[in-house]
C-alpha cells in the first residue's frame, strides 16, 4: 500500500457499498463539506446531504451520501451511510419533482410544516441533481 | 382393532401431512439460507455502529442527556418481533414469554409495539395494550420504515408518555438454535470501554453528536433485531418442519404394519371360515 492511500468502506444497513484504497475523498458534514486526506487526526463528523467524492489512483468516483456518519482514522476512513446512490441508481423524474415539492412547501410555509424535515428534503434532492450533472 | 379401512385411510392422511411438511421444510430451508445472508452483510453495519457509539459514550462520561437517563414515566415501551405465520415450533411463544414471564414489567404500565401478527395475536389475548401493529415490515424489512419507527418512539420518549424502550426478538445463535433476547434500546447504557478510543475527535461537540447518533444507533439495533429474527424464524420453522417430517415417517411405519397385520388377521378368517364351511357340507 503506498503512503497516500487510505482505507475507505461505506457501509450502509443493507449492503457494503464500497470498499477500497482512496487518495482522498470529499463529503459534506453539518460543520460544512470536508476533504479528507490520509494521516488525518481521528474524527468523528455527521453527514449531510451531499455529493461523495472518491479520489481513487486512477479517477475520481461520485455519489449521493444523504445521511449517516463518518468515522475517520489517519490510515482509514469508515461512513455509515443510512442512504447513498451511485448516479446511475437515482431516478432523475423522482428527485425533481421532490426538488419542487421542497422548494413549494418552503415557499409558503404551509400550516403544520416540518421545516427541518422539508430542508433536508431538499438537500436530498439537490444532492441527486447535482450528482447526475 | 380397527377395520383395514379406517386404517388405510388414517395413513394416507398421514402421507398427505408429511407432503406438506416436507415441503414446508425445503422452502424455510431455502428462505433461511437468503435471511442469513442478508444478516451478515448487515452485520458490519451494526458492529461499527455500536462501536462508535460506545466510544462516545465513554468519552462524555455520565453527563445528564435526555437519551441517557430514564424518562419520569413508569411506562414502557416494548418492540416485539414476532413472525407473521406459525408452525414454526416455539419461536413465537417464546419472544412473548420474555414479557409476560417478566417480573420487571407491569401489563398496566407497557405500551407494545408488535412487529409481525403471531405477537399481535398472543398480547391481544393477555390484554396488553398495543400501541402500533406493522406485520407488513416483516416481509420485506426496510430501512425507513424502521426510521419511522423510531421517530415515533423517541417522540413518544420526548413527550413523556413513556420512560424506557425496549427490544424483543430471537437472536439466530446457527441453524439449530435461537435464542430470545430482550434489550434495553433506551436510556443507552454505556459500556466500559478501554483507552484506546480516547484518542477519538468529535465534530459537532459530544452533546449534539449523540443526540445526532443515538437515533440513527436505534434504528440500527431494531432493524439487526429484524433481520436476526427473520432468520431465526425460517431456521426454527425448519427445524419444527423437519421434526414433524421424521414422526410422520413414524406414524406411517407403525401404520403400515397395522395394516399388514389386518390384512392378514383377515385372509386367515376367510380361510377358516370357507374350510368350516365345507367340512360342514362335506
Amino acid at each position: 500500500m503506498a503512503d497516500n492511500m487510505f482505507n475507505l468502506r461505506i457501509i450502509t444497513p443493507e449492503r457494503v457499498f464500497y470498499e477500497g484504497e482512496a487518495q482522498m475523498v470529499e463529503f459534506n458534514t453539518t460543520e460544512g463539506e470536508i476533504g479528507v486526506y490520509p494521516g488525518h487526526i481521528p474524527l468523528t463528523v455527521i453527514v449531510k446531504p451531499g455529493i461523495l467524492r472518491i479520489h481513487e489512483k486512477d479517477g475520481e468516483r461520485i455519489a449521493a451520501l444523504h445521511s449517516g456518519f463518518a468515522e475517520i482514522l489517519p490510515d482509514a476512513i469508515s461512513i455509515l451511510a443510512e442512504i447513498v446512490e451511485w448516479p446511475d441508481e437515482i431516478d432523475e423524474k423522482r428527485a425533481n419533482e421532490a426538488l419542487a415539492r421542497a422548494k413549494d412547501r418552503l415557499k409558503n410555509r404551509y400550516e403544520n410544516l416540518d421545516v427541518a424535515r422539508a430542508e433536508t428534503a431538499l438537500q436530498r434532492a439537490m444532492a441527486r441533481i447535482n450528482v447526475l450533472k | 382393532m380397527a377395520s383395514m379401512r379406517d386404517i388405510k385411510r388414517r395413513k394416507t392422511s398421514i402421507q398427505g401431512t408429511q407432503q406438506i411438511t416436507k415441503a414446508m421444510k425445503l422452502v424455510s430451508t431455502v428462505k433461511l439460507q437468503r435471511a442469513r445472508a442478508a444478516a451478515e452483510k448487515s452485520q458490519y453495519y451494526f458492529d461499527s455502529m455500536f462501536r462508535t457509539v460506545n466510544s462516545i459514550l465513554s468519552r462524555v462520561g455520565h453527563i445528564e442527556h435526555r437519551y441517557l437517563i430514564p424518562g419520569e414515566s413508569e411506562r414502557k415501551a416494548v418492540v416485539v418481533i414476532t413472525s407473521n405465520r406459525g408452525l414454526a415450533g416455539g419461536y413465537n411463544s417464546n419472544v412473548v414469554k420474555l414479557i409476560t414471564r417478566n417480573d420487571a414489567f407491569k401489563k398496566e404500565d407497557l405500551d407494545i409495539y408488535t412487529i409481525g401478527n403471531k405477537g399481535r395475536e398472543a398480547f391481544a389475548r393477555y390484554g396488553y395494550t398495543i400501541r402500533e401493529d406493522m406485520p407488513e415490515v416483516i416481509e420485506d424489512p426496510l430501512y425507513s420504515e424502521v426510521n419511522a419507527l423510531t421517530d415515533r418512539l423517541l417522540k413518544s420518549f420526548e413527550a413523556g408518555e413513556i420512560g424506557e424502550i425496549y427490544l424483543a426478538y430471537t437472536f439466530f445463535k446457527n441453524t439449530v438454535s435461537q435464542e430470545p433476547r430482550l434489550i434495553k434500546l433506551l436510556p443507552v447504557e454505556a459500556e466500559e470501554e478501554d483507552e484506546a478510543s480516547a484518542v477519538m475527535n468529535f465534530e459537532p461537540e459530544d452533546v449534539d453528536a449523540i443526540d445526532m447518533i443515538i437515533p440513527k444507533y436505534i434504528s440500527s439495533l431494531i432493524y439487526g433485531g429484524l433481520k436476526e429474527a427473520i432468520a431465526s424464524e425460517n431456521g426454527a420453522r425448519m427445524q419444527a418442519m423437519d421434526n414433524a417430517t421424521s414422526n410422520a415417517e413414524e406414524m406411517i411405519d407403525k401404520l403400515s404394519l397395522q395394516y399388514n397385520r389386518a390384512r392378514q388377521g383377515s385372509i386367515t378368517q376367510e380361510l377358516t371360515e370357507i374350510i368350516a364351511g365345507s367340512e360342514a357340507i362335506g
